[in-house]
């Protein structure tokens, strides 16, 4: 009897793990996007995830905010918040996926297309790549140059039609959109332009550099 | 008298400390407001993962020793009794310091537990696998192992605190798991058919801890229940059993 019990559940987890996706979209349907109050407590009900590796990030206020943009660029600088507010200003509203599975529908954001940013600056022509660091201090990202200058590639300082919160890497984060989250840097402290593209945090620790949802980290569609 | 030897216990304490590990890892990886308090990912995640591939080890090991193959065997095993154990408003009634029920070394409540940490393990085992090895597996099977592993684990964390609650208000049974001994006024009111069965044992001096005395049960048209047909029953399915040694 014991082992039926056993097997049973081992049944109903295989059974999860084949429909939970589709049941797990459901609830998030149910549940809607980044407000539902039940999220706060019980993340399996929808949402997003806090992740974060380092033990604290500090907060910054956007008044005290600064962007510095620099290596090989024409004309090196630093942005403030209102700065980036300033800029022609991109929306997009898409799912957000996180490459260990969760997903949040439909999530909405605004800010600086990095097309448009990286023109302001002047990309010097030996630049291969984008080097993203965060000012929690330990997490990187990279892009190639050419991924860089795709339109849904975002310097987000709005998410859900708010500010981006602290919690959510505010006050301005990246959003790179057709990516699994992990390149979605949090807390965007500077972005350098290099002659080589170097794996982010999580990219020396076994994620793929190039993050296409759907067409990295082992899946192909 | 001795309840559970040296490596029963053993087994129990490691899986025990793992399983907090775990548990305690999780919240930090899961529960948003310790999340951002404790952050550190990498670092909670690598424990959270050595310590769950960690889990199956000591029942792994256990299976070198004799007694704890007994127990498991017990806990394997449901009779009629249990059933009506665990229908009955009456469990925890006793007569003279007697339980009412011929519980033997389990009840079934012990052997539903038993049953559900072992398949709960298994199953976090192997969502836990593709999460933390995500590389061969489609997107569908990552976000349906992180449906499986989250709920789940809502659930271990329920039957967890239900096993400490009834564990921690019974000084009779913490003694029985962490000393190894019980006192037989203690096995009378919980385990009288254990009681019984060992009693008999110790005079017989070899008699298979299986069989209980029937001339020992108050109701002897419950114990026929209970020795005869499905003792052989279950003897005939354990002989399938791959993992007899």
């Amino acid at each position: 009897m014991g082992r039926r019990v056993v097997l049973g559940m081992v049944g109903l987890g295989a059974v999860g793990v084949a429909v939970g996706a589709r049941v797990q979209s459901g609830v998030n349907r149910a549940v809607g996007p980044v407000g539902a109050r039940v999220s706060g407590l019980i993340p399996a009900a929808g949402g997003f995830r806090f992740y974060s590796v380092v033990d604290s990030v500090r907060r910054v206020a956007p008044a005290d905010y600064r962007l510095t943009v620099g290596g090989l660029v024409e004309h090196p600088r630093t942005f403030r918040f209102a700065d980036l507010r300033a800029l022609p200003q991109t929306r997009r509203t898409d799912d957000f996926h996180c490459v260990t599975g969760w997903t949040v529908p439909d999530v909405a954001w605004a800010g600086v297309a990095l097309p448009d940013l990286l023109d302001v600056v002047g990309v010097r022509p030996e630049a291969r790549g984008v080097r993203f660091t965060s000012f929690d201090g330990a997490y990187t990202e990279t892009l190639t140059l050419e991924q860089a200058r795709r339109r849904d590639v975002i310097v987000a300082t709005s998410m859900q039609g708010g500010p981006v919160s602290h919690e959510h890497g505010g006050p301005v984060r990246m959003y790179v959109a057709p990516m699994y989250g992990y390149k979605s840097i949090k807390w965007l402290g500077g972005i350098d332009l290099v002659d080589r593209v170097r794996p982010g945090y999580w990219e020396t620790r076994g994620y793929d550099v190039d993050a296409w949802i759907g067409r990295s980290n082992g899946y192909t569609s | 008298m001795i309840r559970f030897a040296r490596a029963v216990r053993g087994v129990h304490h490691v899986t025990a400390l793992l399983m907090l590990v775990c548990l305690v890892t999780a919240a930090m990886l899961y529960v948003p407001a310790l999340a951002e308090a404790v952050g550190r990912r990498h670092l909670v995640r690598t424990i959270h993962v050595l310590a769950g591939f960690g889990l199956p080890v000591p029942a792994l090991l256990g299976w070198a020793s004799r007694a704890f193959r007994e127990d498991v065997r017990r806990l394997d095993r449901f009779s009629p009794d249990d059933w009506r154990w665990l229908r009955g408003r009456d469990r925890r009634a006793t007569v003279g310091g007697r339980g009412i029920h011929p519980v033997g070394k389990f009840n079934a409540g012990q052997k539903l537990n038993a049953a559900f940490v072992a398949g709960a393990i298994l199953v976090m085992l192997g969502t836990g696998w593709i999460l933390a090895f995500p590389h061969p597996w489609p997107d569908t099977f990552r976000t349906g192992a992180t449906f499986v592993h989250d709920w789940l684990t809502l659930a271990v964390f329920a039957v967890i605190l239900g096993h400490l609650w009834y564990a921690l208000r019974d000084p009779g049974a913490l003694s029985g798991m962490f000393i190894g001994r019980v006192t037989p006024e203690w096995a009378a009111r919980h385990h009288p058919a254990w009681l019984d069965e060992t009693a008999a044992a110790g005079t017989r001096g070899m008699a298979g801890p299986d069989q209980p005395d029937p001339s020992s049960k108050g109701n002897p048209g419950r114990s026929g229940e209970l020795t005869a047909p499905a003792g052989n029953t279950e003897e005939g399915k354990d002989d399938l059993s791959p993992r007899r040694s």
